[in-house]
């Protein structure tokens, strides 16, 4: 009976945990699988948001969700104006492979660095009313505990990944920007430019950073170097959902939230970050394409 | 004859150099910097088999460093293994590991084996803060033995009868013949079979697939061979710091150094990450002491961001298009 309650618990707690990847991979989903850009950097732009969100609760007393919100539109110039760079070193003259790797990871250590010299290596919280709570309830004999923290997060990662998934499926600009992941040339006949519409779209892929910053610092304390952690667990849910799949990525990262929260009640937190790896490993041997993959990946 | 060997000949005279230096009275501090610097060379020099010649990048290094590091931890926790012997290990396992994450992710897109190998170093972290017999997540202290000998032949002695004083001396002679050793692996894979099919990768994998390029089996012997030369650096690593623990082994410190030092330097030749490893290891080892070590990051960041869009041939490509 313990087992089962320890079970149901981590499943639970699994399924929110889930809630939080989306919303912190979906920004790389977009931004990897749509567009090509492999943007290393995605998680620490995530843990960027989250200091951002910190200084607005800690100074202004700005809730973190709507602080996350306000945030926003700063990330999407930050990626209009990282993606025009990129285009103009990279893409332009086709030499994406070495360079362009070597470029994101440079602005991954750039970011950490400025972090940690602003806000040191100490870790930070923030505070709401619905952090440090949880609502708890007996069914059909087994005791369970949901903390508000994480179904807050859940329910914002929800309705961000739900709400971009509709976005990128039904609106003229989801379409197109479907588009240019499969034939650029085709787009630009059609009179539609494509840098402009890879311009916006990996605006609203690092956009996501804003709130999902938000949901990283209300659902675990953070420092700058914690985005090194999340780049095994982005690039895995991403690969595993498979290249180009919005939907793919939502199963993926609820898959890899309920192994972790698994692992980590079964075996010790500290085994979690390995399920990441594993998977990652795992589905590129043998599923290169991933589960809902349609992308070319040789 | 001499002029065609001129190459190899540099390389014994700078071994020979390396080891009289050892024999004259300096500054302790000196060793122990320039082991920092060599290490760099030799680290810079093992990820551009792969990275600059096959264009793979390899993000992983820390995981390879790391690797070896603990491999000779576990040499010593376990018997009395030379440090000699603990570098063939470090390179032999980490040359597995290289291999085995070659075979897995090869097959893909660069990018893939990039992603794998950024996660590889984060994951070899976590087992190793799981394993107590290495130290787990407190760190491990290491004694270098006393009176070290090999094949019969006393190496160290304070007293002054082997052949070096200290071993500071010992691990500063061992670092630079590896560092050369590699250099001279490098330029041998370079202008070699080897070498050529890796730029024919680089320049279009698939054109190379089809001209009879076995495009794969030579990804997986840089792999190897880049894997081995880094775990062999890291091999020699838990002798020169006396302690280590797992945020010192697995530093990403090392991944950005050894990725931009031949970025800097230039990727496409040999000396490109000698000429980048020695310019910007010497400006960290002035820079660690005189300022803070976090802005010497931030100055490597910035250069390599800098050098990658604007200079993407490095320095070496300077001196070369004047010609």
């Amino acid at each position: 009976m313990i087992f089962l309650e320890l079970f149901i618990n981590a499943l639970i707690a699994g399924i929110l945990l889930g809630g939080f990847f989306a919303a912190i991979s979906i920004g790389l989903s977009i931004c990897f699988g749509l567009l090509d850009t492999v943007n290393l950097a995605h998680p620490t732009f995530v843990v960027a948001g989250a200091f951002c969100t910190f200084v607005l609760n800690d100074r202004l007393g700005i809730d973190p969700i709507l602080a996350g919100i306000i945030i926003t539109p700063f990330f999407f110039a930050l990626g209009w104006v990282i993606y025009s760079a990129y285009y103009q070193f990279f893409e332009r003259t086709s030499a994406v492979a070495l360079r362009g790797l070597a470029f994101f990871f440079g602005l991954l250590f750039i970011t950490e660095v400025v972090l940690i010299m602003v806000f040191g290596v100490d870790h930070r919280l923030v505070n709401a009313p619905y952090i440090g709570k949880s609502f708890s309830g007996v069914v059909a004999g087994i005791e369970f505990a949901v903390p508000y923290r994480l179904l807050s997060a859940f329910v914002v990662a929800g309705i961000l990944t739900l709400g971009l998934q509709a976005f990128l499926d039904r609106s003229y600009f989801g379409r197109a920007t479907r588009a240019v992941h499969q034939d650029m040339m085709a787009l630009s006949l059609m009179g539609v430019d494509p840098v402009m519409v890879k311009r916006i779209a990996f605006g609203i892929g690092l956009g996501t950073c804003g709130i999902a910053g938000a949901l990283m610092i209300i659902v675990i304390p953070i420092e700058p170097a914690v985005g090194r952690l999340f780049i095994g667990n982005v690039f895995a849910i991403v690969v595993l959902g498979g290249l180009g799949s919005i939907s793919g990525t939502l199963v993926a990262a609820m898959i890899l939230g309920i192994a972790e929260s698994l692992v980590a009640t079964f075996f010790g937190p500290s085994w979690a970050p390995a399920v990441s790896f594993s998977i990652l490993l795992g589905v590129l041997a043998f599923r290169p394409t991933g589960l809902f993959g349609v992308g070319d990946t040789r | 004859m001499v002029m065609r060997y001129k190459f190899e000949i540099g390389c014994v005279l700078f071994v020979a150099l390396a080891f009289t230096i050892t024999q004259v009275d300096i500054n302790n501090f000196f060793f122990f910097a320039a082991f920092a610097v060599l290490q760099y060379v030799m680290i810079a020099t093992a990820w551009n088999i792969l990275g600059g010649y096959a264009g793979y990048i390899n993000f992983g290094t820390a995981g390879f460093l790391g690797v070896g590091s603990y491999t000779a931890i576990g040499l010593i926790q376990w018997s009395d293994v030379s440090i000699v012997g603990q570098i063939i290990a470090a390179a032999f396992v980490s040359g597995l590991l290289g291999l085995a994450i070659g075979y897995f992710t090869l097959r893909l897109k660069g990018v893939f084996f990039a992603i794998a190998t950024l996660a590889l170093a984060i994951v070899l972290e976590t087992v190793v803060n799981n394993w107590d017999f290495v130290g787990g997540a407190a760190g491990i202290s290491i004694l270098p033995p006393r009176n070290p000998e090999l094949l019969g032949v006393l190496i160290v002695d304070r007293k002054g009868g082997g052949i070096f004083d200290n071993n500071k001396e010992l691990l500063f002679f061992l670092i630079a013949f590896m560092a050369i050793f590699s250099v001279w692996v490098a330029r041998v894979i370079e202008k070699g079979k080897l070498g050529r099919g890796l730029n024919a990768i680089k320049d279009n994998e698939e054109a190379a697939e089809c001209m009879g390029v076995p495009t794969l089996r030579l990804k997986l012997i840089a792999t190897t061979i880049s894997g081995s030369l880094m775990g062999a650096a890291g091999g020699i690593f838990p002798s020169y710091l006396t302690f280590i623990d797992p945020p010192t082994a697995f530093n990403l410190e090392f991944a950005i150094n050894s990725l931009a030092m031949p970025m800097i330097g230039g990727t496409f030749t040999w000396i490109g990450p000698v000429v980048g490893a020695l310019l910007l290891g010497t400006v960290q080892q002035v820079a660690i002491v005189t300022i803070s070590s976090e802005l010497n990051l931030l100055i490597i960041g910035v250069m390599l961001v800098l050098f990658v869009t604007i200079a993407p041939h490095g320095i070496v490509g300077w001196f070369m298009k004047k010609k």
